[in-house]
């Protein structure tokens, strides 16, 4: 794995934060295909990615880009025709010790199920049972994990639970059909938390919810990793959410992992043009409204992937050597000691001068400069940017976890 | 190179292509196919007016569930409305067939994975509404049509022979919106036109639609639950909140200032990267059950400026700026509605009584 710690970072904010540093998984060149031989597509190619304990990782990219495929390998749910075809998959318990999730045989995996790595998925409608009460469902987790709890115990546990999404003990009760999404969602995450885990795996938990509702979500599962500490990776398409909420951001496309940066960084100083298209492809809430481009074409057909970066046929900065190399994930030539980060771009190697758009000063070095959106009503401007760090301030409620 | 947003002011005088006045839906309640408690309703769309004109992009705002869909069903005619009254170039829509009327107002839907036949190729969806309509030379082929439609879209002549499944989502969305111009009409309603694509693609697509405000004069509603986007492409924001419109104006002027409180809340949980510090929420909670609203300012149990005469009178609809509306007892002049001061019929209230009233009488429209 490169080494790469990207919540160890000496910036401002992150010295309030607790506990930074200490990885929790660490992923090194996980492949995962789907289908076997010939005519296998390979879905997540040479993934590398390290989380740490109480960091809040985003995992942003476009449908097909292998971020679910991503999380399914990680936790071993991929189901065939997914192949894991290579990789190391670190998971850290603390006291130094650690496990290889892709090596661990089924009973070790129980172990480490839900009481270290708990999974939210998109779908809180299907993934609750409609047949089963709330509260049963909640109680099913314990009394598997738990066996040890009495069935008042159980209770009380599952109460708790839901008093800490905000959620009435008297729902408990409840038939999933009898809530609104928002209150499913809140009760998949209580699910999650049960036996409070180290790592909570959210894949678009947010997706199918209004944006009010969704915000509100938001903001109790920040204030909970404030409160038990777990880290969270976050999968999600929607960029401009992730930038709000998240310390550090990887993007993939076309299965690869493409730029992996601070969430503030990815933001003010993208490095990859498909970062940069994603960032054009989200019109702003202030400022003056200006053309946006998105991106052209389609992402790529994994079933017949383009030869050299895979992101060669839509960038516009494309150079010869792009259609036949693969760019390797590696810190940009012109990093500073300040932004460790890493990108997979050919512009990037110092070879070539990059444009402009894509050599823009990290927000440690120097004021950041505005990317053309005009601060908004009763928002302060863009000049108290190294503050403004997502990790956010240790009294900011919102910030830290988000 | 500005905003598709940002085109010339038009101006707001001549009559409007499409226009809804009070326009009404309320769906019957049922239980296992019946209709149960006579006079029980879903108020999915209350006293809307809303007001289209050429060359001109209406986005309609609002959460799931606000009536944004139901509208636009009713402006596509697909629905009829329980009351109100819908005029096209200023004449009531209701004197003209359904034919004729589609072929002046047409409609994009959301899925293009949906609203495209698996079985029938490029060519088949746009020729088909040409037939239909009448449009095509007698007896000859319709290919030069179709492929100055795929043109229009920006699409290659070459994917005339192609089926759905061999395009990308934004293809199939450019193929959705080629056959509603097929039959030239003059209002196009997009309901959430790009939430099913890919973010890097959603772009394209809108400022297609841009384009088509430009290029062919149409008039286009926009419907969406994304402000952002809304704010982009649209000349005009019509703000829905549990079946009405609770504000109205320019699209920089409604998210730059807004004056509703709820249009505020749904910016401030809007995503925002250049926010320096988490929004505060002022009005959590959800939209309320459309079977018995609120009283009087249906927000109000949401509010965090209620006031007494919220829970009591339906807010007017008051002019805060010129061409921007706002339906909130915070604007009105004097907020005490004991002392009934605006007697402007335009501005009636639509309270829940007079609703159940009216849906005593057999729903029309509704058994088909």
């Amino acid at each position: 794995m490169t080494s790469l710690p990207v919540g160890t970072l000496d910036q401002p904010a992150a010295a309030g934060r607790s506990r930074p540093g200490e990885p929790l998984l660490e992923v090194t060149g996980l492949c995962v295909d789907y289908g076997i031989g010939p005519d296998a597509v390979h879905a997540v190619l040479d993934a590398d990615l390290a989380l740490h304990r109480g960091e809040v990782l985003g995992l942003a990219g476009e449908s097909g880009s292998g971020k679910s495929t991503f999380a399914y390998a990680v936790t071993r749910l991929l189901r065939a025709p997914g192949v894991i075809t290579g990789g190391v998959v670190r998971f850290h318990l603390g006291q130094g010790r650690d496990i290889d999730l892709l090596a661990a045989d089924e009973a070790q995996l129980r172990r480490l199920r839900w009481t270290q790595v708990a999974v939210v998925l998109q779908s809180a409608m299907h993934a609750l049972n409609p047949v089963f009460s709330i509260g049963d469902q909640l109680g099913d987790v314990l009394r598997t994990h738990r066996p040890d709890m009495d069935r008042a115990a159980r209770r009380d546990r599952a109460a708790q639970l839901l008093d800490m999404v905000g959620i009435t003990a008297d729902r408990l009760r409840s038939y999933p059909h009898e809530l609104s999404g928002g209150m499913r969602q809140r009760v998949m995450i209580a699910m999650a938390l049960a036996l409070e885990p180290q790592l909570v795996i959210m894949d678009e938990p947010t997706t199918a919810l209004d944006v009010v509702t969704q915000r509100e979500i938001l903001e109790e599962l920040a204030a909970l990793r404030d409160r038990l500490g777990f880290a969270v990776l976050f999968i999600t398409h929607d960029l401009s959410l992730l930038i709000e909420i998240a310390d550090s951001i990887a993007i993939m496309y076309g299965g690869r992992i493409v730029e992996r940066a601070r969430a503030t960084a990815l933001f003010r100083a993208p490095r990859h043009p498909y970062t940069l298209g994603l960032l054009g492809s989200f019109p702003s809430l202030h400022g003056p409204r200006v053309h946006m481009t998105g991106i052209a074409g389609s992402p790529p057909d994994l079933r017949d992937p383009p030869a050299g970066c895979p992101f060669h046929p839509r960038c516009r900065y494309v150079m010869e050597r792009c259609r036949t190399e693969l760019p390797p994930l590696r810190p940009p030539a012109r990093a500073g000691v300040q932004d460790p980060r890493v990108v997979a771009c050919w512009l990037q190697d110092g070879s070539v001068p990059p444009p402009a758009e894509l050599a823009r000063p990290g927000p440690g070095s120097g004021p950041a400069p505005d990317p053309g959106h005009g601060p908004g009503p009763g928002v302060a401007d863009g000049t108290n940017e190294p503050a403004a760090d997502p990790a956010g301030t240790p009294a900011d409620p919102q910030g830290g976890a988000a | 190179m500005t905003a598709p947003g940002a085109a010339p002011a038009l101006p707001v005088t001549g009559t409007p292509v499409l226009e809804a006045r009070s326009l009404v839906k309320h769906f019957p309640v049922h239980r296992r196919g019946r209709r149960i408690q006579h006079g029980a309703v879903v108020h999915a769309v209350d006293d809307v007016s809303i007001a289209v004109r050429e060359a001109s992009i209406t986005a309609v705002v609002g959460e799931s569930g606000c009536g944004k869909s139901t509208l636009t069903r009713m402006l596509a005619r697909l629905i009829r409305p329980t009351a109100g009254e819908l005029l096209l170039n200023g004449s009531p829509a209701a004197r003209q067939n359904a034919r004729e009327y589609a072929g002046q107002v047409q409609m994009v839907l959301q899925d293009p994975f949906a609203s495209l036949n698996l079985v029938h190729t490029v060519g088949y969806h746009l020729a088909r509404p040409l037939r239909i309509h009448g449009l095509g030379p007698d007896g000859t082929s319709l290919d030069d049509e179709v492929t100055s439609l795929l043109e229009r879209v920006a699409l290659s002549p070459q994917n005339v022979g192609k089926y759905p499944h061999e395009l990308s989502g934004g293809q199939r969305q450019r193929v959705a919106i080629a056959r509603a111009l097929a039959v030239r009409p003059r209002v196009l309603l997009a309901d959430e036109p790009v939430s099913m694509l890919d973010v890097s693609i959603r772009l394209g697509v809108l400022n297609l639609l841009a384009d088509l405000r430009e290029r062919e004069r149409l008039a286009l509603v926009y419907v969406t639950h994304d402000i952002a986007s809304a704010r982009y492409l649209s000349d005009t924001i019509a703000v829905m909140y549990a079946g009405q419109i609770i504000e109205q104006g320019p699209s920089a002027t409604v998210t730059d200032q807004p004056s509703h409180p709820y249009t505020q809340l749904l910016l401030a949980a809007a995503p925002d990267p250049d926010r320096p510090s988490p929004p505060a929420l002022r009005g959590r909670g959800a939209p309320p059950s459309l079977v018995s609203p609120p009283a009087g300012c249906r927000f109000h149990p949401r509010c965090p400026f209620a006031m007494d005469v919220c829970a009591r009178q339906a807010p007017p609809t008051v002019e805060v700026a010129s061409g921007h509306v706002s339906a909130c007892w915070l604007h009105a002049k004097d907020p005490d509605p004991d002392t009934p001061q605006n007697p402007d019929p335009d501005l009636r209230s639509f309270t829940p009584t007079t609703a159940r009233q009216q849906d005593s009488r057999p729903p029309r429209g509704e058994s088909t």
